[in-house]
């Protein structure tokens, strides 16, 4: 029952922790890293609420082991407001009412950062298929989706 | 949920997984995109003590023509396939079944080859390889042996695969001009598994017959099923809507469906019926509109 040190960069710095092999990322992210913006909701890689992204892309951190993440690099919610100023994504959850609860929004946020990365100026119907791995239960999804192109807007401009 | 603790293992090079493989046996499970074996590991359906990850090793991941065969390594994502564009230009039921796989975040991390080697028949490129008529390559302490991927497939959750052998690419014939296919699938939301789902691949001869015809059933028995007499039934006949209504009742009676929370068996033959019709109507409409 092996146990291994794991060493990552998350939202730009290098932490590591000895774990056991069948921890998963999302606990090694939660309880050893005390980064508890990336949610749990489900367990059951359905709701979305655990996304973030390793090397750049979304995944499902309950679906995956944290010695599968060493040496490399991850970004949780944690990471995308740069000091005080918000992410264009933060904010156009904020100007359109993205949330309700918002117990969904940092992995909503997750998805959508690994979707503008890959396709900056997406459709309507491709933020919608971008957040297909995102259940949401208050919003109804309508604002979520303006909110993504709000980013997508303000990050075209320079912003 | 947690799993039961196991011991891990990241081997660098394709020898070195199959050599773990072959020393753990039954005790071991190779690990690739992870999104049906950690889920079935936290339920403790599963629980190896030993797990070979594949995901550190180096040059598995292409996608390439070579010739007349797509070649399709190991850690190919099904992300990456959603996003080739010589899958979108050659293979439209390649790229109409991929984008119905689970959501973005699965099909980042699971690939091709896993989604074959677990053998269940609710995935959904089973049926798409085996319209396709593709190969497996499979590799073992013992070197490599290529299988023909109606071959594939023994039970549920069970394949040819013996303990030790790993998957190392799949084949998939490049279709000639004049081809087309398509996939259609009932889910009861986005991103669930298939209530059941129909891959269709045709190539028309000069005279606009059937040259060619697979047909690949998902979740519509057992094992993913492919609808040899459909297949037969059509192939050097025209593509009329007698002929496809046929192929349509042919594949239904193969299929062996079970009533399950997602819908009765009764129903689930039906639209295996009507789904064969309609992806074969695609099918041939992109074969005429000259995408492949
Ligand atoms: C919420 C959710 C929804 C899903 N919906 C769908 C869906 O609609 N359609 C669909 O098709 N799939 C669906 N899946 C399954 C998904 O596509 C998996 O990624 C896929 O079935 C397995 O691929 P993997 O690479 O993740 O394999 P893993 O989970 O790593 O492995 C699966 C099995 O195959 C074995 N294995 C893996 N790679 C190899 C190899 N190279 N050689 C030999 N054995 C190997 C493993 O030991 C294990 O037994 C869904 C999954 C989730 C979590
Ligand atoms: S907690 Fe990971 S998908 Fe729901
Ligand atoms: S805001 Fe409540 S679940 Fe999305």
């Amino acid at each position: 029952m092996s146990s291994h040190k794991v060493t990552v960069t998350i939202n730009g710095q290098k932490r590591s922790a000895e774990v056991e092999a069948r921890m998963l990322l999302v606990h090694f992210i939660r309880d050893y890293l005390r980064l508890t913006g990336t949610h749990v909701g489900c367990d059951t890689t359905s709701c979305g609420a655990c996304t973030v992204l390793l090397e750049g892309q979304a995944v499902k951190s309950c679906t995956l082991f944290a010695v599968q993440a060493e040496g490399k690099t991850l970004q949780t919610v944690e990471g995308l407001a740069q000091g005080t100023a918000l992410h264009p994504l933060q904010e156009g959850f904020k100007e359109h009412h993205g949330l309700q609860c918002g117990f969904c929004t940092p992995g909503m946020l997750m998805s959508a950062a690994g979707l503008l990365s890959r396709n900056p100026r997406p459709s309507e119907e491709e933020i919608r298929w971008g957040i297909a791995g995102n259940l949401c239960r208050c919003t109804g999804y309508q604002n979520i989706v303006k909110a993504v192109q709000f980013a997508s807007d303000k990050m075209a401009k320079g912003g | 949920m947690i799993p039961q603790a196991f011991d891990y293992h990241a081997p660098k090079t394709l020898a070195e997984a199959v050599g773990l493989l072959a020393r753990f046996g039954d005790d071991a499970k190779a690990l690739s995109g992870g999104q049906s074996l950690i889920p079935l590991m936290k339920l403790r359906f599963a629980g190896p003590a030993h797990l070979v990850d594949i995901n550190g090793i180096p040059g598995l991941d292409y996608l390439q023509e070579e010739g007349s065969t797509l070649k399709i390594g190991a850690l190919v994502r099904q992300a990456q396939l959603e996003q080739s564009p010589v899958v979108k230009a050659k293979f439209p039921l390649l790229a109409d079944a991929v984008r119905m796989i689970a959501d973005p975040q699965v099909r980042n991390r699971g690939t091709l080859a896993g989604n074959l080697a677990h053998g269940d028949p609710a995935n959904d490129q089973p049926a798409v390889m085996l319209a396709l008529g593709a190969q497996v390559v499979i590799a073992g302490s013992k070197g490599e042996r290529t299988l023909p991927i109606d071959k594939f497939f023994i039970g549920t959750l069970t394949t040819a695969l013996n303990a030790g052998e790993l998957v190392k690419e799949i084949l998939v014939p490049i279709p000639p001009a004049n081809s087309g296919g398509a996939y259609y699938k009932i889910e009861r939301r986005v991103g669930d598994f298939a209530i059941v789902a129909v891959g269709s691949q045709v190539t028309l001869d000069k005279s606009g017959n059937c040259q060619k015809v697979g047909i690949g059933l998902t979740n519509a028995g057992p094992t993913p099923i492919k609808a040899t007499k459909a297949e037969a039934f059509l192939t050097g006949k025209a593509p009329s809507e007698a002929n496809l209504t046929e192929a349509g009742r042919l594949a239904a009676e193969m299929s062996d469906p079970a009533s399950d929370t997602r819908a009765p068996a009764d129903y689930k033959k039906a639209m295996v019926q009507e789904l064969t019709i309609r992806t074969l109507r695609t099918a041939v409409a992109r074969a005429k509109g000259g995408a492949a």
